[in-house]
């Protein structure tokens, strides 16, 4: 009989099978998992979220920009980005996997579309949360409307632009664990695969999402105190 | 900062309406389909053996079926839930259970009364056997697996007609194009083709590991995708091969495009379905469980569970209506 409870058990098997490649019953006699396999899933989960998150990002910065500047296209921004949301993100590959197939391409769209939603409604909010009589004043020192947008709005709604970022990478990161159904090995292979990998290798997939999201989480945290203009670092934090 | 209240609303309002429409849309083409295919196609089996008669004592006993969570299995699930109501028990399904191991662990601690599994997966995948030492002859295999079955408390029922295995399949163009017929006749170019399999197969030994292990065969890329998209990765020209199952429809419905490579080293086990319970639940249910099991799989050839499974991947109905379709057509269900 054991006195440790079963949960803290396997949790000690997930963190040797992150360590050590460890037997299984259907590989005849190949080991699996060990630090060699988690580093390159891992790594694979790392490249498909930066390459969606930029292309959130490349997508839906300007568009909020765009808009927030105007002040017009809250339908757009507000509404699509809340329906963007509802977007089942497993029927969104599975669609996409019958439109162009399986692949890291499929997967950075779907993942993408993913993170748009969040980014185009924080930018949209916080350039339009900027002071009104600021913006006055920059178009009263002779600035162009496009300087207006990049020198004076984007600076000072850089909290709300990082709070949707960070909120897409997040969401993107945690689904990426998916994408071994749609042709791109990541972390989620461990927690796919429990008849190859046993429930130490499903928890030790889950514990690496769950520090990759943190790691990730930290970086832009770091990444957006530099970006914070000196003069508005007291508001942020 | 302003926002337009009217604009908005009328904008969500939009977006309600539009919601809606999706959502009823999606509602009426599902049922529209199940509907028009399930009059279009008759589902021959088998001689049934005649119909199963509802035993009032068996109102007594409840039952809990599960199975694997791909059609085939809930197909499987669903023939042995119904036939076992028709037999006068009260039963309950579970049919998404997941992976083997969810669903061996389910019938090892009572969650579920029983579920339908392949010999050879149990062999494989639960007693540690080699690809290559599970029994061909479908009687052996079974007593192989009913013995280490019995070991841990569980029992066994006889094998169905029916086997099916994984195999590698292509498109025929690809199979003529590099003169494929074994997959012994990869060798040499498996370097140049890629090849697309559950997530689980890369390092399965009845899967990509058996193929680079007994083969030697090593492949461009290996790809993993959910089962689901094991014909749809072929025809969209992505893999250059893809794990297949014999059973599967497209096979006899499509033989003009998709061929399988003869598994000449045997990496692949066939495997025919075995009932897994337990002894306590046979007690408890009394003859008419195991009987109403073993009569209801008797019409299952390679042939019928092909149809069904027709049925469900290609025609879209769900596994409830083939399975009834498939007890009414033997005569199982008056």
């Amino acid at each position: 009989m054991t006195l440790v409870h079963p949960l803290f058990a396997s949790f000690g098997g997930a963190i040797e099978f992150i360590f050590t490649p460890q037997t299984s019953n259907v590989t005849g006699g190949k080991t699996v998992g060990g630090i060699d396999q988690v580093i390159e899933l891992t790594i694979n989960q790392l490249e498909v979220t930066v390459l969606a998150l930029a292309l959130a990002i490349v997508i839906a910065l300007p568009a909020g920009l765009f808009f927030g500047h105007r002040g017009k296209g809250e339908l757009i921004a507000i509404g699509l980005g809340n329906t963007g949301r509802a977007i089942p993100e497993l029927g969104l590959i599975a669609l996409m996997a019958a439109v162009i197939g399986v692949g890291l391409f499929n997967l950075t769209i779907a993942l993408a579309i993913l993170g748009i939603p969040p980014i185009l409604t924080n930018t949209f909010v916080g350039v339009r949360e900027v002071d009104r009589a600021t913006v006055a004043a920059a178009r009263g020192m002779g600035m162009s409307e496009l300087e207006i947008a990049r020198k004076v709005e984007l600076p000072m709604a850089v909290t709300s632009v990082f709070t949707g970022i960070r909120t897409a990478a997040i969401g993107i990161v945690a689904t990426a664990t998916i994408a071994p159904l749609a042709g791109v090995a990541t972390l989620g292979e461990f927690i796919l695969g429990e008849n190859v990998y046993g429930t130490n290798g499903v928890l030790a997939g889950a514990i690496m999402v769950a520090l990759l999201a943190l790691a990730i989480e930290f970086s832009l945290a770091g990444l957006q105190r530099l970006l914070t203009s000196k003069g508005l670092r007291l508001q942020t934090t | 900062m302003r926002i337009d209240q009217t604009r908005l609303r009328i904008a969500l309002a939009a977006l309600a309406a539009l919601a809606l429409a999706l959502g009823v849309a999606a509602c009426g083409g599902s049922d529209d389909s199940s509907n028009s295919e399930s009059t279009s196609t008759e589902t021959e089996a088998g001689s049934g053996g005649g119909a199963i008669t509802s035993n009032p004592d068996n109102g007594k006993v409840s039952l809990k079926i599960g199975s694997k969570n791909f059609p085939e299995q809930e197909i499987l699930g669903e023939i042995y839930a119904q036939a076992l109501k028709a037999a006068g028990y009260k039963v309950k399904s579970d049919l998404n259970l997941g992976s083997e191991t969810v669903a061996h662990k389910a019938v090892k601690t009572g969650a579920i009364s029983g579920y339908p599994e392949y010999a050879s997966t149990a062999l494989t995948s639960f007693f540690g056997l080699e690809p290559e030492e599970v029994p061909a002859d479908a009687t052996e295999a079974w007593e192989k697996a009913n013995e280490e079955f019995e070991k841990e408390g569980l029992v066994a029922f006889e094998p169905t007609p029916f086997e099916s295995a994984n195999a590698v399949g292509t498109l025929k163009k690809t199979a003529e194009k590099y003169d494929l017929e074994d997959v012994s006749d990869l060798e040499g170019v498996s370097e140049k083709l890629s090849l697309y399999g559950s997530p689980e197969c890369r390092e399965r030994i009845d899967c990509l590991a058996g193929l680079e292990k007994l083969y030697g065969l090593k492949f461009k890329s290996f790809h993993p995708v959910d089962i689901s998209l094991r014909y749809t990765v072929l025809e969209k020209g992505q893999a250059d091969l893809s794990i297949l199952f014999t059973t599967d429809p497209q096979l006899s419905a499509e033989s003009d495009k998709f061929v399988i490579l003869e598994d000449d080293k045997h990496v692949f086990p066939a495997g025919n379905i075995i009932f897994v319970t337990t002894p306590k639940v046979v007690e408890e249910a009394g003859p008419d469980y195991e009987a109403t099991i073993l009569q209801v799989q008797e019409g299952l050839t390679l042939e019928v569970m092909q149809e069904l499974d027709a049925r469900v991947e290609l025609e879209k109905e769900t596994p409830k209506a083939a399975a009834a379709a498939y007890l009414e057509s033997a005569g199982y269900v008056g």
